[in-house]
């Protein structure tokens, strides 16, 4: 490839730096090839056979069945409440984390270093797979996912709200300790009010993250709506199956537009 | 003598407003009620109570076999397929999501048209990845395929979102510009407005590509490819060891995923 070369005024060449799109599109053109054999990937599939996957939403919701409405509230209902406790106490306990974590706060930088490193030791892992593991202990039901859903929002709330804090202005904090208020105290009187919105408005962002995942928590024994779900789709009773999935998008629109509001209300 | 500033200081502060009370109480209201009406699980028996140790143990010792063997259900293996299975998911997302993209920026498409893209591309975020899942199963087979198909779609609801965003963002002054020197509308495309988004469009993908990775085990409950199907084998079938062995892999690819991708974005954002 020709470079293009400018001479300055003052006698000194520039070379414009080559471009590395190239190099990374043909790379990327290789990952591609490679996967396409790996995953067995096959797009004429997708026209041969694609009526089979819109039948399968004709028969979905056209038209659902209504009357099993009834039926599935109450399971509605457990997958919410499930998402409730589990966010609520996620965020309880990310809290004082938060404050361990934070540069600014903590000075001892072991401890830090500890406590992040298990922060994102624990957010590796997929909601599902301790929901999975949890039933082994709890056995099936509500109570596992509610703690599966616990440990989430622990890891995210306090990644986010440690990170928050970093950024807070401190000098109300210095100007209580130079008054000779003790470190809690400061802490609670200048450091509390600065950061409380910004935490209850992470904790309902984590609430819609987690009315989602709730929903499909279920597949794994872990209690909510999922477990109907799965066995409607086994069934091929496809109608029930659209009436949850028609069920669990509502509520998730309507938590989500919800918490928006009150999040805008909050900030 | 300041003690007026003082005070006219302390009247214009801000006051507690009754709709953050409101709130308030109804958020602890609804707490209060989920916390009371949860039951606590029973007791377990004795026996599952060993069958519980029995899988901590086997996840606590990841089957040394499975690890480092490079058969189709070695981890290794898995590994690659599952990162094959998001690559390709959030390749065809992120083109597909173009089109959605371009007609929901609100900046040159009319309100009623934006609104519409923008319910479609909600509902498309509702719908659980699993469920996509198992529709395409029926149409590909039990199979990566069917998991590349279904990140291809879940992918466009988030990915479409975020371009409308950076294509909001747009800055008019330097089409503008291009306008007043002349520039042909394909010119004022490819100068104006690719460079502007491109670091955008690129981070999201890569974005994308990270939680793809993670939902790749969601995935693998419906057969759909990946280490995710052979956790849920393991599982049923009560092979402890393998499956620690292949949390451990998920875990690991999680790791080194989420660190790559978040220096990649910070170097695109930071240019």
């Amino acid at each position: 490839m020709k470079q293009s070369t400018l001479t300055l005024p003052n006698g000194k060449s520039i070379t414009k730096p080559k471009s590395k799109t190239p190099m990374i599109l043909s790379v990327l053109f290789i990952l591609i090839v490679i996967s396409s054999i790996i995953t067995e990937a096959d797009i004429a599939v997708l026209f041969t056979k694609a009526d089979k996957f819109w039948s399968m939403i004709g028969d979905m919701i056209l038209p659902p069945d209504f009357s099993y409405l009834d039926d599935i509230i109450p399971e509605l209902i457990a997958t919410l409440r499930m998402s409730v406790v589990g966010t609520f106490f996620g965020a309880i306990f990310g809290f004082p984390v938060a404050f361990l974590a934070a540069k600014n706060i903590n000075s001892n930088e072991i401890v830090r270093f500890i406590v992040k490193a298990c922060l994102s030791l624990t957010r590796t892992m997929p909601v599902l797979i301790y929901a999975m593991i949890l039933t082994f202990f709890f056995g099936i039901g509500e109570f596992a996912g509610l703690l599966a859903i616990t440990i989430f929002t622990f890891s995210i709330i306090t990644k986010m709200a440690f990170e928050d804090l970093e950024t807070l202005d401190m000098g109300a904090f210095e100007a209580a300790i130079s008054q000779g208020s003790t470190r809690i105290k400061s802490t609670i009187l200048t450091i509390f009010p600065q950061m409380m919105r910004t935490y209850i408005t992470y904790t309902l962002y984590c609430f819609e993250i987690n009315v989602r995942s709730a929903a499909i928590l279920g597949y794994v024994g872990a209690g909510g709506i999922g477990y109907t779900l799965n066995q409607m789709i086994q069934l091929r009773q496809y109608d029930k199956a659209g009436m949850i999935l028609i069920a669990i998008m509502v509520t998730v629109i309507a938590i989500d537009s919800l918490s928006q509001f009150t999040r805008r209300r909050l900030a | 003598m300041n003690t007026e500033k003082y005070q006219e200081k302390l009247a214009n502060a801000p006051k507690v407003r009754i709709s953050s009370i409101v709130i308030i109480i109804a958020l602890t209201l609804i707490v209060f009620v989920s916390v009371a009406t949860t039951e606590l699980p029973e007791p377990q028996s004795e026996a599952s109570i060993n069958a519980a140790n029995n899988v901590v143990r086997g996840i606590l010792h990841p089957s040394a076999d499975k690890l480092l063997s490079f058969g189709v259900d070695g981890v290794p293996y898995l590994i690659l397929e599952t990162m094959a299975i998001a690559l390709l998911g959030t390749l065809l997302g992120s083109i597909f999501a173009i089109v959605p993209a371009i007609l929901g920026a609100s900046n040159f498409n009319s309100k009623m048209q934006v609104r519409i893209v923008r319910l479609c591309l909600n509902i498309i975020r509702t719908v659980p990845p699993i469920i996509y899942g198992l529709m395409f199963i029926r149409v590909t087979g039990p199979g990566p395929f069917a998991g590349v198909m279904t990140f291809s779609l879940t992918s466009i609801g988030m990915v479409a979102k975020l371009y409308i965003e950076a294509l909001e963002e747009l800055d008019g002054g330097i089409l503008e510009a291009l306008d007043s020197v002349g520039a042909s509308y394909w010119q004022k495309v490819a100068m104006g407005i690719i460079p502007q988004i491109r670091p955008n469009f690129i981070s999201t993908a890569i974005y994308r590509y990270e939680i793809n990775v993670k939902d790749a085990a969601v995935l693998g409950l419906v057969s759909a490819g990946g280490l995710g199907t052979e956790i849920i084998l393991a599982q049923s079938e009560g092979r402890w060891n393998d499956l620690g062995a292949y949390i451990l892999g998920l875990v690991i690819l999680v790791f080194i995923v989420e660190h790559v991708s978040t220096r990649i974005r910070t170097s695109l954002v930071s240019g």
